[in-house]
């Protein structure tokens, strides 16, 4: 335990440079900082308990060695055990219980102090999870339709969000380690994650729950913003989707709006209005492709169009067979729908 | 029991021992009546619990080699990020099988096959209780490890986790035989352990020898007791589940399919109910194994020994009421998760105690480092941080952060190999003598222990900082510059390491077995009874069912101790006890040898296989079982001794 502590303070050390942007020692929200501030506690009682149990045995280890060798009967009768040893026994029971105790309470103080954030949300979004990625709406005050996008999460710093967790097929986990605990999206039954982001950020969230082939390459891009930027963000999404622009663009245009594409895919503004993948209407102010599998530009965007099952082995968007100036076309207009 | 005083009848024709029966001779004719019948067929009719026993530990560590090489290939697979050496689907079959093979084709079988081969010796019986029973129970067990490897083999093996997660596993997104087949190896390995489970309660609470009252018997007993009981209460309800599934995906059931009025959450419900107290199934044994191995080579009995049979108890009941903490990040009411965060913090009491008795007994007494304390001291320093990082994964707020994370990969490891499997290395050390008659190399054994104690570190400390800098488990890659390449590189490198001592450990039986020093019965001097049959011991156990006075019956009794006279030596004969007490109760027959349990599991097999496919066989493969049951059961009228028989 001594070497957990001194390890995991290096690794954290290390780590606080660059890439904290899917650890859960990063405390960027309310629900993760509790949890940094108990599990430093609980860390504290279990390290001191595992000092006094293996430093015990290697004392009894030590000062044994000088014992008697003989068998445990001399003479009929057995040897009795050291004096000491009862009221050790008596202390030791003792110390467990009031050990446990303490952190069973400290546990339950930092649950409640959880529900209690949880309570007046200013901002729900819902999350729908499929195989494998993240289908997320924003419910907009004043307005019936909810504002859609995928695999991607904004949120202004400072509002207590409430994100309702649903599931179109199997079980699924939201994690986004940086903000708060996980919680399952589970088909037939409606949860939520509360998070109340206190700092600005990029971070990363992932399904932890196995969902099957692909569960891997199941993540999210998380945005906690200023509350500025979080409304410019909104407006923009709000926006229909852009007009393609120049030969090229338009080509693509064609294709995604009238071929396989608009079956499963929706761009606000064109006839292309599938609802079974992910909708794609400002899919290039994104940072990542395919649910994070990749980050955004247009080496990966051509290699996933070309052949999604490449990339991403298992998933659900078809290889569909096209000419290289048909790839082109697409990928410049996708990249237009920023 | 000394009765064999009155009439004197010609000593040629005596038919139970006594006085007039002893020795040599004696000992011929128990290893008549006894014997097992030679030849092939002989091999396949064996009911001896020690044959049997022996199986299941060489075939549980053959599985255990099978789903290590599987941890090898995850581990070479995530040694680097987003490495293309395996496949995502070959990935989760691998970690599928790994999980599965691991916890029911491994650690719960090794765990019976130690209990069924040793409760016999150290109760001091001649047999166990359902001896073709437990021979039923091997095939079965086979049979359920087969199908699941076989299909493997063929590329038809399960894809979707050990704990088979509807829907996931069920009709619509689970398609093919892969689920079929992994629910269909649940039932088998759950109807082996039930069979062993039930043999061994009426073996410890019906056989002990006279005077082996249960305040008296070794505590390796008292786990495997306590771990039966256990078996039979969780077991059902893991075979119940993997049957629903079952019927969910073959006959148009809708348990767990929450479109037509089921419930995903049902499945893990009936899961855990079994899964947690599956994990004290296989960590009780491995305490047996401890107190065992602790008062032998520290010369004194376990100190405060009803403190730790208590704990054991204690355990066995806490182990019932925490299963909802695999589920706290299913959204089930929080007060609900509040009472399983106590509860689950509340077992590390007991096994808080235990930990101290053993220490205190070193305290007491002079340890000698041989091969098996040395695995007893490794066991300590690490099952430790595995008990406590359960305590910190049984706060709701923690672990929702590192549930299923490979934080919990670290922590059930340190649980299950610093917990369970250290002390079964230990074991098979200390035993080995007895159950081969010949010695394991010490100077093998104590390079192997440090190997396999500094590799398992290496693998699995790294492990914890890897599940909190955010590695989610079951993934078959991860990205890279997200600072996880040192951990899983680190461990990679610890699992060979594993593995490579593993293979040293298994070397160094394989020539002991052959050129190891000669054993004589109780090469340790240990207290305990079945260091009082020779080594290896003969098909019999004992010529004279020893009476027990004590704990540490060869430690007190010195050179003559009482015995029992007067069971049939020309035919199979038990003494039965009563059940607190051990007062001698009665005489009773015990099983011959009989290849109908190896055709009746035959018979199941195939019932429980072609089910996959249709209902039907469901009814029509009952009739070869029931045919098969018969033979087995057919009444066989008592044979009335030839000889003149003493009452």
């Amino acid at each position: 335990m001594i070497r957990r502590g001194a390890f995991l303070a290096g690794a954290a050390a290390v780590l606080s440079g660059c890439n904290r942007y899917q650890t859960s020692l990063g405390g960027e929200a309310a629900e993760s900082a509790n949890f940094l501030r108990l599990f430093w506690t609980f860390m504290a009682v279990c390290t001191l308990m595992y000092v006094l149990l293996v430093g015990g045995m290697l004392i009894a280890l030590w000062r044994s060695r000088k014992a008697r060798e003989a068998l445990v009967v001399e003479n009929g009768r057995h040897h009795a055990s050291a004096p000491i040893l009862r009221p050790l026994l008596i202390g030791w029971a003792a110390l467990i219980l009031v050990g446990l105790s303490a952190l069973a309470i400290a546990s339950f103080v930092t649950d409640r102090s959880n529900a209690a954030n949880a309570s007046h949300p200013k901002l729900v979004v819902t999350v729908t999870a499929n195989q494998w990625w993240w289908d997320v709406q924003y419910s907009l005050q004043g307005t019936t339709t909810a504002l859609r996008t995928a695999n991607e999460l904004h949120l202004p710093v400072g509002v207590p969000a409430e994100v309702i967790l649903e599931s179109n097929d199997v079980i699924h986990s939201l994690w986004i380690p940086n903000l708060a605990g996980k919680q399952d999206l589970i088909p037939g039954r409606v949860n939520d994650l509360q998070l109340w982001p206190k700092k600005t950020g990029l971070y990363r969230g992932q399904c932890a729950e196995f969902c099957g082939l692909q569960h891997a390459h199941m993540a999210l891009d998380v945005t906690v913003e200023s509350k500025t930027d979080f409304a410019r963000w909104l407006t923009a999404q709000k926006r229909p989707a852009f007009a393609p622009q120049g030969p090229v663009e338009t080509a693509g245009y064609r294709y995604v709006t009238s071929r396989a594409c608009a079956s499963c895919h929706t761009v606000s503004g064109t006839q292309a209005g599938g609802t079974v993948g992910p909708d794609l209407t400002h899919f290039a102010s994104r940072r990542s492709i395919a649910a994070g599998t990749r980050p955004m530009d247009r080496g990966n965007l051509t290699a996933w169009v070309a052949d999604p099952q490449g990339l991403k082995p298992g998933t659900n968007m078809p290889k569909i067979p096209m000419r290289r100036d048909e790839v082109r076309a697409v990928v410049a207009y996708l990249e237009r729908l920023k | 029991m000394s009765s064999a005083q009155k009439p004197k009848p010609p000593a040629e024709k005596i038919a139970r021992d006594g006085p007039k029966l002893t020795g040599a001779k004696l000992e011929a004719r128990l290893a008549e009546t006894w014997r097992t019948p030679p030849g092939f067929i002989g091999w396949l009719s064996s009911v001896d619990h020690k044959d049997i026993g022996r199986r299941y530990i060489v075939t549980a560590l053959t599985f255990l080699a099978l789903a290590g090489a599987l941890a090898i290939a995850m581990r070479l697979q995530l040694a680097r990020p987003e490495s293309r050496l395996i496949s995502a689907q070959r990935y989760n079959e691998i970690f599928t099988m790994h999980g599965t093979t691991m916890m029911f084709l491994f650690a719960v079988p090794v765990m019976q096959g130690m209990q069924l081969y040793l409760t016999p010796l150290m109760i001091g019986t001649r047999a166990i209780s359902f001896p073709r029973l437990c021979a039923f129970s091997y095939w079965m067990y086979l049979a359920g490890g087969l199908l699941l490897w076989v299909a493997f083999v063929m590329n038809i093996g399960p894809d979707i986790g050990w704990f088979a997660y509807p829907p996931l596993s069920g009709p619509q997104y689970g398609i093919g035989k892969r689920t079929d087949i992994w629910a269909q190896m649940v039932t088998f390995t759950e109807v082996a352990a039930l069979a062993l489970a039930v043999t061994l309660t009426a073996t410890i609470l019906k056989q002990r020898a006279p005077g082996m009252t249960l305040a008296r018997m070794p505590l390796f007993v008292w786990s495997t007791l306590v771990v039966s009981l256990m078996v039979i209460f969780s077991m059902p309800s893991v075979a119940l589940a993997s049957s629903l599934l079952l019927s969910d995906r073959l006959v148009g059931t809708q348990f767990y399919n929450p479109a037509e009025r089921g419930d995903a959450l049902l499945w893990q419900h009936l899961f855990w109910f079994f899964g947690h107290p599956e994990v004290y199934i296989i960590f009780l044994p491995a305490t047996g194994f401890i107190s065992e191995i602790v008062a032998t080579f520290t010369r004194r009995p376990i100190f405060a020994y009803p403190i730790v049979v208590l704990s054991l108890v204690g355990t066995g009941i806490l182990a019932f009421g925490l299963w909802v903490h695999h589920m706290f990040a299913t959204g089930l009411p929080r007060v609900g998760y509040s009472f399983f965060t106590s509860a689950s913090m509340s077992v590390s009491i007991p096994t808080g105690l235990q930990l101290f008795c053993w220490i205190a007994t070193m305290w007491d007494g002079r340890p000698q480092f041989r091969v098996p304390m040395l695995y007893v001291i490794g066991f300590v320093i690490t099952f430790v941080i595995g008990g406590l990082s359960g305590v910190i994964i049984a706060a709701v707020p923690l672990d929702l952060q590192v549930h299923d994370t490979y934080f919990i990969v670290a922590h059930f490891h340190y649980v299950l190999i610093g917990g369970a499997v250290f002390p079964l290395l230990g074991a098979i050390t200390y035993w080995f003598p007895k159950m081969t008659g010949r010695m394991m190399s010490e100077t093998l054994g104590k390079i192997s222990f440090w190997m396999i104690f500094l590799g398992f570190q290496l693998a699995f400390f790294p492990m914890h900082i890897s599940g909190l800098m955010g590695m989610p488990r079951r993934v078959y890659t991860y990205p890279a510059g997200m600072g996880l390449e040192l951990p899983n590189l680190l461990s990679s490198i610890g699992s060979l390491v594993v593995a490579t001592a593993v293979l040293l450990f298994v070397a160094n039986m394989l020539l002991s077995m052959r050129r190891g020093q000669v054993a004589e019965p109780n090469p340790w001097q240990a207290g305990t009874l079945e260091w009082a049959a020779a080594s290896p011991p003969p098909a019999y156990n004992f010529a004279h069912i020893p009476v027990v006075g004590s704990r540490t019956p060869l430690w007190d009794a010195g050179e003559r101790w009482p015995v029992v006279h007067g069971l049939r030596v020309d035919d199979r004969e038990l003494v039965l006890t009563t059940i607190i007490t051990a007062g001698p109760d009665t005489r009773e027959p015990s099983a011959e040898p009989s290849p109908w349990p190896l055709i009746s599991a035959g018979a199941v097999t195939v019932m429980f296989v072609s089910s996959m496919f249709s209902p039907w066989a469901v009814a029509f493969g009952t009739i070869p079982v029931v045919i098969a049951l018969t033979a087995w059961f057919w009444p066989k009228s008592p044979t009335p001794s030839k000889e003149p028989v003493i009452e």
